[in-house]
């Protein structure tokens, strides 16, 4: 009786999956090829990509592992120069700029082409950034063409007729942008941020995806890009595939036959596929592996500077965080160096100040100076001497091992230095921005890494109408010298007041800057033409592999 | 037996509604929603947002809608991946887990019951010894641990097979074994409880006693009973195992649903968060059924109390 029913029952259980096999093979196909390298004599590039892409629509995603791909399917106006990302022409092929700098004329390529072989011409462009600033759309980046005449106003729907909007196509191959005001750095995002890639309006019209997200415009069959790759399969979470795009108009420089990015979320499970050979670059590195690779694969590991700052926000609305002392008391207290050189490990610079040093030839002179002795003295003049009826107050991080540790080496050297209580709170990340935006919290860990090189990006963050503040902090005379920037005449003049914000900013602290980043990953030595970029960018136009020895 | 079955779909059914019920308005009492993000959107966008997804409407008419569209068998988009729809996301990610979980479950069963069986039958001599001491250890040890220490052995010193992946049939081995070991462990401790109590009763001394060999006797006799336990066991266990292993799936890479589930509660994918726990409870309350099913079937003592 047993054995009719058992056995049968456990032989089904274990034979039921391998029937199920039969069709999977030829989904291992590409990873077959993938595990191979370069496989049959294909040049194949392994990239480790962190989360799984939410979509591809360059107007819809906003996040880094769908930036890395973005860039190798689509191309703007401009592109980035792989060595130092600066602006190079891409779709537009030469551009002239009005003499009050805010009328740009871009002259299109004329072999400029979609993968299905349909040109790209100004009005692409044009429909492009309708689509992007059309209200139901809701494209969260729509922001980054704000700068052109009336396409706020277009964009939240106080204005209907996109005739009013600066763009437009003089003819086939003239793209004409006003602008508001001058936007100095305008070249340095439109090379770098997608927000301002075309889309193929072809091809939307027939997904009716014109003024609607989550349409199957982006699948993997429908997909026609510009870039140097299109999109040959994608297995959602498991690798999306991109192969050389025949109709890319440079597609003469580019040496790699194929990218494939793996969504792998896990940090140590990258590692891993790392050591195995299953990819050729990781998205990034477990801080505990950091002395491992320096120690024993000392080629492979990249610890690059990283355009970010990582810093602890103040809620200024609160007391005792209102009082500026205060608040520089607590930045002086903390030792930047050894919390850098013992807790966080990666190469990170210490920062002393929320610019970064050397952005786009920009290098803050304004710098958070001071002894333990004199934060003392600053707290006791703010009525707490030797921390003395300091109240409690809370630092909020969102969880995660890396924000614990750092929080946790800062409230030591608060309590030794300054004798003050400071409690730790964690929350999930959602939970965590909940509380930023609400401002409930007396100092919260932030992070902010930059867009486009340009040291705009942060100090953007500090006006009183942004929307990133979350301080609580404003302050009239930053306003004004940030609109000044804005009409400066040239760069020079521009860092100039830039120099007088950071300055306002180090004095005022709203912010307590920690560190600067870096980028952190494992590097196969086979990959050549990879240059660390400020912005962790990396154009794959110069990128080819060795062959395996 | 039909008034059984009849009466348990509907009070599972009713289970059921009270799940959906309670997730949906859960998940929206959440602090932070799908849209909120490290970069703040201007409340224009975050309007046009909320309008597409229809997420603008007062509660309880997402509510009605959202059953609504459930009825026609429709879960609704996905707020974090834009392009595609939550009963796409199931249709990919379920026949994944599905097949790592029916491996794992062979490898549990296989490996369980030959070990609870022979600690029972060699009882306080070392087979018994190491097979209860599989057992804690299996027990005791996360997957977490047994998985990367596994995969640092065989993949990365012994190269012989990929650290992770799902790409081709030897990519099943590992994620199998370690989610498989994990099971069954307690199912050899199980096995070997049900087996030692079986064994001591009359009917199998009957059964010595009319000269059947040692092996019928456990194999034909003692299995049946010895088994009840692991029965009840496995109804949960199954319908653990075939929706996924978040830890497995992470470790190796695997695109199953078990990863989904977890990260659709972080991303406030209200939608697919309320997918996945539907077909969690679908596939928990119908697996209990069998079960129940299937012991009023083994044992008569249930089958003439129910």
């Amino acid at each position: 009786m047993l054995r009719r029913v058992l056995f049968p029952a456990v032989a089904t259980l274990l034979l039921l999956p391998l029937a199920g096999c039969g069709k999977k093979t030829e989904s291992a196909s590409a990873a077959a090829a993938s595990s191979a390298g370069t496989a049959a004599g294909q040049m194949i590039y392994r990239i480790g990509n962190g989360s799984e892409p939410q979509d591809l629509d360059p107007q819809i995603v906003t996040g880094v592992p769908e930036h890395r791909i973005l860039i190798a399917l689509f191309e703007g106006l401009l592109t980035e120069n792989p060595k130092d990302l600066s602006p190079e022409p891409g779709v537009a092929e030469k551009w002239d700029i009005s003499a009050d700098g805010r009328v740009y004329t871009f002259h299109l390529r004329a072999d400029a082409k979609w993968s299905d072989g349909t040109p790209i011409t100004a009005t692409t462009f044009v429909r492009s950034y309708q689509r992007m600033l059309t209200p139901a759309l809701a494209a969260e980046y729509a922001y980054m063409l704000h700068h052109a005449v009336n396409a706020r106003a277009y964009n939240e729907g106080k204005l209907t007729d996109f005739s009013q909007v600066g763009f437009k196509a003089l003819d086939d191959r003239r793209l004409q942008v006003t602008l508001e005001s001058p936007v100095p750095f305008l070249l340095k995002i439109l090379a770098s941020h997608y927000s301002w890639y075309p889309v193929p309006i072809h091809v939307l019209e027939k997904h009716g995806a014109l003024a609607r997200k989550g349409t199957a415009w982006t699948r993997a069959e429908n997909i026609v890009s510009n870039g140097p790759f299109v999109v040959k399969d994608w297995k959602p979470q498991q690798v999306l595939v991109a192969a050389r795009n025949p109709h890319y108009w440079d597609k003469a420089r580019i040496r790699l036959d194929e990218v494939h990015f793996f969504p792998v979320e896990n940090q140590d499970t990258e590692e891993k596929m790392f050591r195995t050979g299953q990819l050729d670059i990781t998205y990034e590195l477990p801080l505990a592996k950091i002395d491992t690779y320096r120690k024993e694969f000392p080629d492979t590991l990249r610890l690059d500077p990283y355009l970010g700052v990582y810093f602890y926000r103040f809620n200024v609305t609160r007391p005792p965080l209102n009082d500026k002392r205060v608040r520089r008391a607590l930045s002086l207290a903390i030792d930047r160096e050894r919390l850098v050189k013992n807790v966080v490990r990666g190469g990170q610079s210490p920062a002393y100040a929320v610019s970064y040093p050397g952005t786009a030839g920009y290098a803050p002179r304004a710098k958070l100076a001071g002894t333990v002795e004199e934060a003392k003295q600053l707290l006791a003049a703010a009525g707490f001497p030797e921390g003395k009826g300091f109240p409690k107050i809370d630092l909020l991080y969102n969880t995660s091992q890396n924000h614990r540790i750092i929080a946790e080496a800062i409230q030591q050297m608060w309590k030794r230095t300054l004798n003050i209580d400071v409690g730790l709170r964690n929350e999930e990340w959602k939970v965590f921005l909940d509380s930023q935006d609400t401002k409930s919290f007396d100092l919260q860990r932030a992070g902010w890494i930059a867009d486009y090189l340009d040291p705009h990006v942060f100090l953007d963050l500090w006006t009183s109408h942004s929307l990133n503040n979350d301080t609580g902090w404003s302050h009239a005379g930053y306003d004004r010298l940030f609109d000044q920037a804005l009409k400066a005449k040239n760069d020079a003049e521009r860092y100039e007041i830039y120099q007088q914000m950071d300055a306002i900013l180090v004095d005022e602290l709203p912010v307590m800057p920690i560190y600067h980043y870096t980028s952190v990953r494992a590097l196969s030595p086979r990959v050549k033409g990879w240059y660390p970029t400020l912005l962790d960018n990396h154009p794959f136009k110069s990128i080819y592999l060795e062959p395996a020895k | 037996m039909l008034r059984f079955i009849t009466s348990r779909f509907l009070q599972s059914l009713l289970a059921l509604f009270l799940v959906i019920s309670a997730t949906f308005f859960m998940v929206r009492f959440v602090p932070g929603g799908p849209f909120t993000a490290e970069k703040a959107v201007t409340p224009e966008i975050l309007r046009n947002l909320e309008a597409h997804y229809g997420l603008d409407k007062p509660l309880w008419r997402q509510y009605l809608d959202y059953l609504g569209s459930l009825a026609q068998g429709d879960l609704g988009p996905s707020f974090k991946y834009p392009n595609r729809t939550v009963n796409e996301i199931i249709g990919d990610k379920l026949p994944v887990s599905a097949e790592l979980g029916l491996l794992s479950l062979g490898v549990a069963l296989v490996i369980g019951i030959t070990l609870g069986t022979l600690a029972a039958v060699r009882r306080n001599t070392w087979i018994d010894y190491v097979a209860s001491s599989f057992g804690m250890i299996g027990i005791s040890i996360p997957t977490f641990v047994v998985g990367p220490l596994l995969v640092l052995g065989v993949a990365i010193h012994l190269g012989w097979l990929n650290a992770s992946g799902w790409y081709t049939s030897a990519d099943r081995i590992l994620p199998a074994l370690v989610l498989g070991i994990a099971y069954a462990a307690p199912i050899s401790r199980l096995t070997r409880g049900g087996m030692l109590e079986i064994l001591h009763q009359d009917f199998i001394r009957t059964a010595r006693a009319k000269g059947a060999s040692e092996f019928r006797v456990v194999t034909r006799h003692a299995l049946r009973g010895g088994l009840l336990p692991v029965v009840s066991y496995l109804g949960p266990a199954v319908a653990g195992i075939l929706t996924g292993s978040f830890v497995i799936e992470t470790i190796f890479q695997i695109p199953g649903i078990g990863r989904e589930f977890v990260n659709s509660a972080f991303n406030r994918d209200y939608t697919l968060v309320l997918g996945t726990v539907i077909l969690y409870a679908v596939l928990i309350m119908a697996l209990n059924l069998v079960v129940d099913v299937v012991q009023a079937w083994m044992n008569p003592k249930v089958r003439l109390e129910g």
